[in-house]
């Protein structure tokens, strides 16, 4: 505990608690739409900071995050389905398999020294050889796609996450506190203080003695795992997994939205990144919805606006300006 | 005389071009050595194969009786010889203090020990008051000490310095010459390549004078400028 709240600010601590209490008792007041809204924010929260220890910890940009929860997903579902496997025994081996698969990525692109935009690429392309491979395994269904028997749930069953969203949604927010935390005590170890300086300079981090392959190497592998939760969670939360849509591109840049846009490389930025981004993309269908406007597209250009907004005014994401404005720079 | 660091008939080309040509010296334990000569003779080249950037073509390195050409940075940090790179490259983003506490990182994996090592280095290279400071928000002669700080903190038996007073002002550089006199006092060994001979006259026990890649003189600062190859070379006439 004492390790926990080592150099936190007061204020960021109170911050931390009123806002996990408020997250507690919210399935008290929110209705199912509410609560599904609130999954999703936790959800892309998750595996914000996930992304965030490639990009923010370690400055490895990866833009085929997709593959991490889809290989979670599929792994599970399959897992359940075929042999009755519970997702909380599925994930002991779904961990392992985005994890291999984070580590091939890696190896390859570390050992060969492919960096930058070009590892980038190379994180895509991965992700798409994945959506097309799955597209023709049939033990997974195919492009015809892979389904959960869904039925109306009388009683939650938390072990094997059939039930209601109230369940769902405690799942993954204990999830989120959970890999918070997690981010938090990785930053403050030593691998945690080696990540920022190869993000800095891999030259002078190497310079100093640190191992760079090494610490990358645990950076992707540690960010696919954790991913990879996500993705059971996503498997038995939607129940039906498509090739095209798991592993697509654009389910990649949604998990990199929300810390760039709270921040990079913070620990709040995913969090607060994910709040801003599906509180704006639902407030704006509300929006539009109350003001009679039927335009197709119209949402997605007042969210491009938006976001665009953000990025131009705080380039370094929300939470460092808010931070400031709250006074909850870290103590030196 | 034991050598801490000995090289032995090194050689590094690019293409045609021969940066280093055989080359040998030895650095002896507790000693201040300083390799000088005018620009492009191969002082950073030779450098960089010391420090494992660069893997010589021919000849040999060792550091207290171990072959060390051609391994990895780290890994020759790691066996105690820590450099600063003649560009400066602080971790521009991170403050003073974590700067420092990831080279003291290198002997420990408790940060808080880490951070204890970090604040005594940075004591000694006057960078204390501004360990809050973010790096890349230093002046040069602070960037200049931070570098040496953070090679400092990973407990080097010798200290490899690239130019650590170019650029800087005459009270600056008479500052990090007290400050690497102190360290050498406690025991440091320091290899340091340098084109302000008001600093190498002051530090250095001897001096190795590279020209074209090859040793020319090696001795006492005071006799290597006064030899007549070294002064035709480097220094110039109107040196004498």
């Amino acid at each position: 505990m004492s390790r926990l709240l080592e150099g936190v600010p007061k204020r960021a601590g109170v911050l931390v608690f009123a806002l996990l209490l408020a997250l507690l008792v919210a399935p008290l007041f929110a209705n199912d739409y509410l609560l599904t809204i609130l999954i999703l924010i936790l959800y892309f929260a998750y595996v914000g900071q996930a992304w965030n220890i490639m990009m923010g910890f370690a400055g490895q940009l990866s833009l085929g995050h997709a593959i991490y929860v889809g290989l979670g997903a599929y792994t599970s579902a399959a897992l359940y389905l075929h042999f009755g496997i519970a997702p909380w025994i599925g994930l002991l081996v779904a961990i392992p398999v985005a994890m291999a698969c984070g580590a091939i990525i890696g190896f390859l692109a570390f050992r060969f020294g492919v960096a930058g935009v070009y590892f980038a690429i190379l994180t895509i392309a991965f992700a798409e050889f994945a959506r097309i491979g799955f597209d023709h395994i049939g033990y997974t269904g195919g492009s015809a796609g892979l389904f959960l028997p869904v039925a109306q749930y009388t009683h939650n069953d938390l072990w094997n996450l059939r039930g209601r969203p109230a369940m769902f949604y405690y799942v993954i927010l204990a999830l989120t506190v959970a890999v918070f935390l997690l981010c938090h005590l990785l930053l403050r170890s030593r691998m945690g203080y080696f990540w920022l300086a190869i993000r800095e300079d891999e030259e002078a981090a190497r310079a100093l003695g640190i191992d760079t392959f090494r610490y990358k190497m645990a950076a992707v592998t540690i960010s696919a795992g954790m991913t990879a939760v996500a993705g059971v969670f996503f498997a038995f939360f939607y129940n039906n997994l498509f090739p095209e849509q798991v592993f697509h591109i654009s389910r990649s840049i949604e998990i990199i939205l929300a810390p760039i846009i709270g921040g990079i490389g913070t620990l709040f930025g995913p969090v607060l990144g994910a709040f801003v981004l599906t509180g704006l993309s639902e407030g704006m269908t509300e929006l539009l919805h109350a003001l009679g406007i039927d335009v197709p597209g119209a949402k997605q250009v007042f969210y491009g606006i938006c976001l665009l907004v953000v990025v131009m005014a705080l380039p370094d994401g929300i939470w460092p300006w808010l931070a400031r404005r709250l006074g909850l720079e870290r103590r030196a | 005389m034991s050598a801490l660091l000995s090289v032995a008939r090194v050689s590094k080309r690019f293409r045609g071009l021969v940066a280093v040509d055989r080359a040998s010296f030895e650095v002896v334990r507790g000693e201040i050595f300083a390799v000088i000569g005018p620009n492009g003779a191969g002082k950073t080249t030779l450098f960089s194969t010391v420090a494992g950037a660069l893997k010589p073509d021919e000849g040999e390195i060792a550091f207290q009786g171990e072959r060390i050409d051609g391994l990895r940075p780290d890994d020759i940090c790691r066996r105690g010889i820590a450099r600063t790179f003649q560009i400066v490259r602080p971790f521009p983003a991170l403050t003073v203090e974590d700067n420092v506490i990831i080279g003291a990182l290198l002997r420990t994996s408790d940060t808080a020990q880490a951070r204890a090592t970090a604040h005594d280095v940075l004591r000694q290279l006057d960078l204390f008051d501004k360990r809050a400071q973010v790096a890349k928000s230093l002046t040069l002669p602070d960037r200049k000490r931070l570098e040496v700080a953070r090679a400092l903190a990973t407990a080097p038996q010798l200290l490899l310095l690239d130019e650590v007073m170019a650029g800087l002002r005459p009270t600056e550089t008479d500052r990090i010459v007290a400050i690497l006199r102190e360290l050498n006092a406690r025991g440091l060994t320091i290899l340091l390549i340098e084109h302000v001979m008001r600093a190498v006259m002051a530090l250095a026990n001897r001096v190795l004078v590279l020209h074209h890649g090859a040793p020319i003189a090696l001795g006492s600062p005071a006799d290597v400028v006064r030899e007549p190859a070294v002064i035709s070379s480097y220094l110039g006439a109107e040196a004498i």
